[in-house]
């Protein structure tokens, strides 16, 4: 219990402190680099409570997928020489006192919502989905997510898919002078129109109009 | 205090949920720290779901935090979809400066 007790002070506080130096860098790679030992961090906490394969698919697709396309659009974007250019350090401080006062009160309204739940553990009613120990958590969530769940699993495929749609349509840029094959122009195309018999007169040659 | 239980973990998913708002309020530089600060607080939502699952004996927790997991891949692919563009026609993604609809 000690052991699993240092574990979680280890990662709980490399993502406290973390998930701070992502807000607060100044550097934009900085911050992306310190989301990716957030999720890290979290994952490994999901290891250790565990919820095994959640904690694997959160590196998978927080660190695999999520961070590494926040890398690339901050590569593409070249923003480190923008923020060096112009830091307005007035507008920070109007939003200092407001910011801090709402996050404030929202963390106390987390904990008092914590003690509160701690006295109405009788109101919860467990649903028929209880885990069962002699199953892995994979195997577990496998069981439910096919067969309890699978209308939501292929709404949210259908929600990847319209995301990923959206974010080709709205990145897509026609480009101009440039000549793509048309396969209806090509099928299209019939002999009136692409060759043409002339009499050629000896020693005149043929006019081409184009 | 060394009895590692659900409120630990509470706790420190209110932690993150609450550095991600302020994030967000204090964040005057770019919008991809907001879109981070975004993913900090769906990571804490996460934790909550996660926790109380394994609290509670009962797996619904964890399915639904991997639905949470699907909106925020999506979310953020759409978001920085809509960053690029921006950038592409505004040539700036400073939050000072992003004031069209006058908000």
């Amino acid at each position: 219990m000690l052991a699993h007790s240092l574990f979680f002070y280890f990662f709980s506080t490399i993502t406290v402190f973390s998930a701070i130096m992502l807000t607060i860098s100044k550097n934009t790679i900085y911050s992306v680099f310190f989301l990716i030992l957030v999720f890290i961090s979290v994952s490994t906490l999901f290891i250790m409570i565990g919820a095994e394969f959640l904690g694997m698919i959160m590196l998978i697709v927080y660190v695999g997928a999520v961070a590494v396309l926040f890398l690339f659009v901050v590569m593409m974007l070249n923003i480190t020489k923008q923020t060096t250019k112009k830091t307005n350090r007035k507008g920070f401080a109007n939003y200092v006192s407001v910011g801090s006062i709402v996050g404030i009160i929202i963390l106390l309204e987390l904990i008092v919502v914590l003690g509160g739940w701690k006295y109405k553990s009788s109101f919860v009613v467990l649903s028929k989905t209880k885990s069962n120990l002699n199953l892995t958590n994979a195997h577990e969530l496998g069981r439910v997510l096919y067969t309890d769940y699978i209308h939501l699993f292929q709404i949210s495929g259908m929600i990847l898919l319209v995301a990923m749609i959206g974010a080709i349509t709205l990145t897509f840029s026609k480009k101009e002078n440039i000549k793509k094959q048309n396969y209806f122009h090509q099928i299209q195309r019939e002999r009136a129109s692409a060759v043409e018999l002339v009499d050629a007169e000896n020693d005149k040659g043929v006019k081409i109009n184009d | 205090m060394i009895e590692i239980g659900l409120q630990h973990y509470l706790i420190l998913a209110a932690i993150i949920f609450t550095i991600g708002i302020i994030g967000i309020f204090l964040n005057r530089k770019n919008v991809i720290i907001i879109l981070m600060s975004i993913e900090l607080i769906l990571l804490a939502v996460n934790i909550n779901l996660v926790s109380f699952s394994i609290y509670l004996q009962n797996l619904t927790g964890q399915v639904f935090a991997m639905f949470i997991l699907t909106v925020a891949a999506a979310e953020a692919a759409v978001g920085l979809a809509i960053i690029v563009i921006y950038y592409k026609n505004v040539g700036s993604i400073d939050v000072e400066e992003i004031n069209s609809l006058k908000g």
